[in-house]
């Protein structure tokens, strides 16, 4: 046994070699290798944005490299399919579970390999398999009750036992304890450990640091798409490791530019929302720029959705240019000079199957002809104007929105709001997913709006885009507003983590 | 090449059907009107020496039997000529012939024309007296298809269903779908006439009927609305509210007229559905009126952009500030009033209002617009797309008539073509999202 498990230390169970990826406008992930031992836990960090999501999509099935090669215990293969990676013995546990909620546990855990007798499906064999399996997990979970009555945090050990059952020797999981509670995670991490000793190979992927120094074995770090190192965790301090993560120089990454701060523009009182929104209270200036930070889920992007009426409001007040407004729809804040930009251009931002000339009218159509009636010609004028000034590449009138790379997409996107003339403009991730060039475009364009008294709010994940561009930071946690700082030359990322990152200290 | 192929495909498979069945339905036919009689006559009396004996032959109720008129009426002005008029079957001929024999004064020349041509009795006769002439007017081809009469035939009969499936394109637009379209046309007929029965029955004037159909169209346009308001408002499945709608009003239709047809209309009634103005078929007018309206609605309107959007991305439209919800409940609104003024028309076509009109009108409708590019999916489609589509399924049908297809292999054939129409859609589709990715 024990020459077993040397070897298999030598040889990796898991290697990806020189992985490359390139969406359009993006090179997602540029020559990255990976390797994975059995009974290893490798930490996968990033920013949102590094490419992990698309790496470990690979190991799924959903992506494939468009160079390099994915080895597993030695023998290389090509994962094109989800039954090619359950072959292949690699399972992937995404954010998204899944399970099919209206099917019972032991349902869930046979589907798609049901056990037949006498070509009816045995359930009481099944049931039997099932029961096996949750016991050897240590879960007492009644394999009768649906997937969709489970906690997430049980939902989630389902997912891990599936895996088990198909005999796979890889797992990866992708932000298993973002959903959890500290029980849980604790819980979560007793399977992990029993995972480990069965030999099988995970790679784990988290935003929480902490986390990372109990469970994980192994790092390797990702940033914009490129490997930037591994090692052991016990060998790699903290510091070392978020310099690995975001540190890149600021200089010449972000567009100078002076401020003129005037009256208050925008206020929020008291906004909630469920837990994901408590008591958010905060104000911009005109030609401020208010940067959110926080992690992941933290409330900023719901917070930005509330002041924009793209969700109810529970409870507090919204003021615009000193005037208290009532937004119960989109179109109530748009008419109060609110404009939103989503994080999610595709699905929120842009009809992907429209041109670029209609998704740039959609908000302004009021303003291209009177009672109802539409003057295309002067629409298209409008768009005309606004593709020159943000140098939006489009091959044509009728090139469909979802044809154009990201970057161009997000320009589309900013032109139609930038039409509007709002008096607050809050960009939620206004440069995920875009190239360097393109980013310094739009932080070129904020700071003009800035420059034209508006009030901005800017939500983002990168920290440097948040200390490059900030006037002011706020950070948020858990739904709530947990700190402010004034940016100036000395603030770091590290102040700007601690206070999203520490733990409060009474829960 | 796929782009147009996508954007005109279907205009040019309609073309291609029009000169498939043009062709198909050709045929060599001999003239029957009174023009080609004349000169017919002249021709014979011209080359006539002496006396002579001429039959001219029809068969009854056909065009040769008009023809054998003008022709025996134009001879017989002439006294060189001892004409006899034979209208009936071969053996009416055969008949004749025989008498004529017993006489002793045999014809020498048989005048026919169209079916009498194809009696093989003719050749009998031939075979007998080797001295008789058999004459005939000039051959000419003719397309039974693209007679006036079939081609305005072809309008009536999808007039109906192309008024509904501008609705039906709206619906369809915003994603959705609307099955209650074809118990609206029966519901709508059924208002109409026991509105104009209510207002004097046989003896109503033309105000009556217009305010039978003005009733009956507002009827369907609130039930649609109500409709709308429920997809809009509750997320219910477009399908299921239009199929419990579906039921209602039909079982009301059914429940209105205890089950009978209502026929205490006016005759003036029918003008909408077969009457004419200036020359021009009202049908015609309705679908150059209704048409033109909705394609300069759709495309030069902000609510007819709104509707595009809403279908395409209905959260990124609501984020833009498209008032989603009173979108939906307008495409629902729309669909109504125009299943309720299809309605009228049919009652005005059948000059009876009926529950048990419209039956399956439905999923004709969304035939025509599926066939007519619009995507099931919403988002992408043209109004003017499903006016074409409308009329490839009529022009099918009406040309396997002509052709004698039986009902049976009709549909089947329907069904082929409707499928042809969604295979180039998913693929104009696929076109467009393999450069997404």
């Amino acid at each position: 046994m024990v020459g077993q498990i040397n070897e298999s230390r030598v040889t990796p169970i898991l290697e990806m070699r020189g992985i490359h990826k390139r969406f359009p406008g993006v090179h997602a992930l540029n020559d990255v290798d990976l390797s994975l031992h059995a009974g290893e836990v490798l930490a996968l960090l990033g920013e949102n944005g590094a490419g992990k999501s698309t790496l470990i999509k690979m190991l799924g099935g959903a992506h494939q490299p468009d160079e390099g090669e994915i080895w597993i215990e030695g023998e290389g293969v090509v994962i094109d399919s989800a039954t090619a990676a359950q072959e292949a013995g690699v399972a992937v546990i995404y954010q998204e579970f899944n399970l099919i909620p209206e099917l019972t546990v032991f349902e869930n855990l046979s589907l798609g390999r049901e056990k037949t007798r006498f070509g009816l499906i045995d359930l009481s064999g099944e049931r039997q398999e099932a029961l096996k399996w949750l016991e050897c997990i240590g879960l007492d979970i009644d394999p009768d009750s649906k997937c969709g009555d489970l906690t997430v945090a049980q939902q989630q050990v389902v997912e891990i036992v599936k895996a088990l059952a198909v005999d796979a020797r890889i797992l990866v999981m992708d932000e298993p304890s973002a959903v959890l509670t500290s029980q849980e995670v604790d819980r979560l991490f007793q399977v992990v450990r029993d995972l480990k000793k069965r030999g099988i190979g995970i790679i784990y992927i988290s935003h929480r640091l902490d986390e990372i120094d109990s469970i994980a074995d192994r790092l390797l770090v990702l940033r914009d798409g490129q490997y930037i190192g591994s090692g052991a965790v016990s060998e790699t301090d903290r510091n070392t490791l978020i310099e690995m993560m975001v540190g890149r120089s600021l200089e010449n990454e972000f567009p100078p530019r002076d401020v003129t701060v005037g009256e208050e523009v925008l206020r929020v009182e008291g906004l909630n929302r469920g837990t994901a929104v408590r008591e958010v209270s905060f104000s911009v200036k005109a030609g401020e720029i208010v940067g959110f930070s926080g992690l992941v889920g933290a409330g900023r992007t719901e917070t930005m959705r509330l002041i924009a009426g793209a969700d109810l409001v529970e409870s507090g007040e919204i003021w615009v240019n000193g005037e208290p407004v009532s937004v119960r729809s989109p179109r109530d804040a748009i008419a109060a000079g609110v404009c939103l930009l989503s994080e999610n251009r595709k699905e929120e931002g842009l009809v992907l199957s429209h041109s670029s000339v209609d998704n740039f009218g959609l908000p302004n159509l009021e303003f291209y002809g009177r009672k109802g009636w539409l003057n295309s010609r002067l629409e298209q004028n409008e768009f005309d104007r606004y593709r020159d000034e943000l140098a939006i590449k489009v091959a044509g009138p009728d090139q469909l929105a979802g044809e154009l790379s990201g970057g161009n997409q997000q320009k589309v996107v900013l032109a139609k709001w930038l039409a509007r003339r709002a008096h607050v403009m809050l960009f939620d991730e206004p440069t995920r997913g875009i190239d360097v060039g393109a980013k310094y475009e739009i932080y070129q364009l904020m700071n003009r709006l800035a420059g034209e008294g508006k009030a901005i709010v800017m939500v983002s994940s990168e920290l440097p885009e948040i200390l490059g561009m900030s006037d002011r930071i706020l950070v948020m946690k858990r739904g709530c507003l947990v700190g402010e700082v004034e940016n100036g030359p000395e603030t770091t990322q590290k102040d700007i983590l601690a206070l999203a990152m520490e733990e409060p200290a009474t829960v | 090449m796929k782009k147009f192929l996508g954007e005109y495909g279907m205009v040019l498979v309609l073309f291609a059907l029009l000169v498939l069945f043009s062709l198909l339905t050709l045929k060599r036919e001999s003239a029957t009107g009174a023009g080609a009689a004349s000169r017919l006559s002249e021709e014979m009396l011209a080359a006539m020496s002496s006396k002579a004996e001429v039959f001219v032959v029809g068969a009854a109720r056909k065009p040769s039997e008009d023809f054998a008129g003008f022709v025996a009426a134009d001879l017989g002005k002439n006294d060189k000529v001892n004409v006899t008029q034979v209208i009936g079957t071969p053996r009416d001929l055969r008949q004749a012939w025989d008498t004529a024999e017993a006489e002793g004064n045999s014809p020498s020349l048989l005048v026919v024309s169209g079916d009498v041509l194809k009696w093989t009795i003719l050749s009998e006769l031939q075979g007998e007296s080797p001295d008789l002439e058999i004459i005939h007017p000039t051959e000419r081809m003719v397309s039974d298809f693209l007679k006036r009469g079939n081609l305005l035939a072809i309008v009536d009969r999808i007039v109906v269903i192309a008024v509904i499936a501008i609705g039906m394109t709206l619906v369809i637009l915003t994603g959705g779908i609307d099955l209650s379209v074809g118990s609206l046309v029966a519901l709508s007929a059924v208002i109409a006439t026991l509105a104009i029965k209510v207002m004097g029955g046989l003896e109503a004037c033309g105000g009556a009927i217009w305010a039978g159909f003005f009733l009956a169209t507002l009827a369907c346009g609130a039930i649609g609305a109500i409709a709308g308001f429920l997809v809009a408002r509750f997320e219910v499945a477009p399908f299921i509210t239009t199929l419990a709608v579906m039921l209602i009003a039909r079982g009301a239709a059914f429940m209105m007229t205890g089950g009978f047809s209502i026929y205490q209309v006016p005759d003036s009634i029918t003008w909408l559905g077969r009457g004419a103005t200036f020359g021009v078929p009202n049908t015609v007018l309705v679908l150059v009126v209704f048409y033109v309206v909705s394609h300069v609605f759709m495309r030069h309107t902000r609510w007819g952009r709104y509707i595009y959007a809403v279908g395409g991305n209905d959260e990124a439209a609501r984020l833009s500030g498209v008032p989603v919800k009173r979108i939906l409940i307008f495409v629902y609104l729309v669909c109504g009033l125009c299943a309720g003024f299809g309605g009228c028309i049919q009652a005005s076509q059948l000059a009876t209002g009926a529950p048990n009109l419209g039956v399956m009108f439905e999923l004709s409708v969304i035939a025509a617009v599926v066939v007519g590019g619009t995507s099931l999916s919403g988002g992408s489609g043209r109004v003017m797309g499903t006016l074409i589509g409308a009329f490839i399924i009529s022009v099918i049908q009406n040309g396997m008539n002509l052709l004698g297809f039986d009902s049976y292999l009709q549909q089947v054939v329907l069904g082929a073509v409707i499928l042809f129409a969604v295979l180039l859609d998913k693929a104009r589709q696929n076109g467009t999202s393999s450069v997404k990715h």
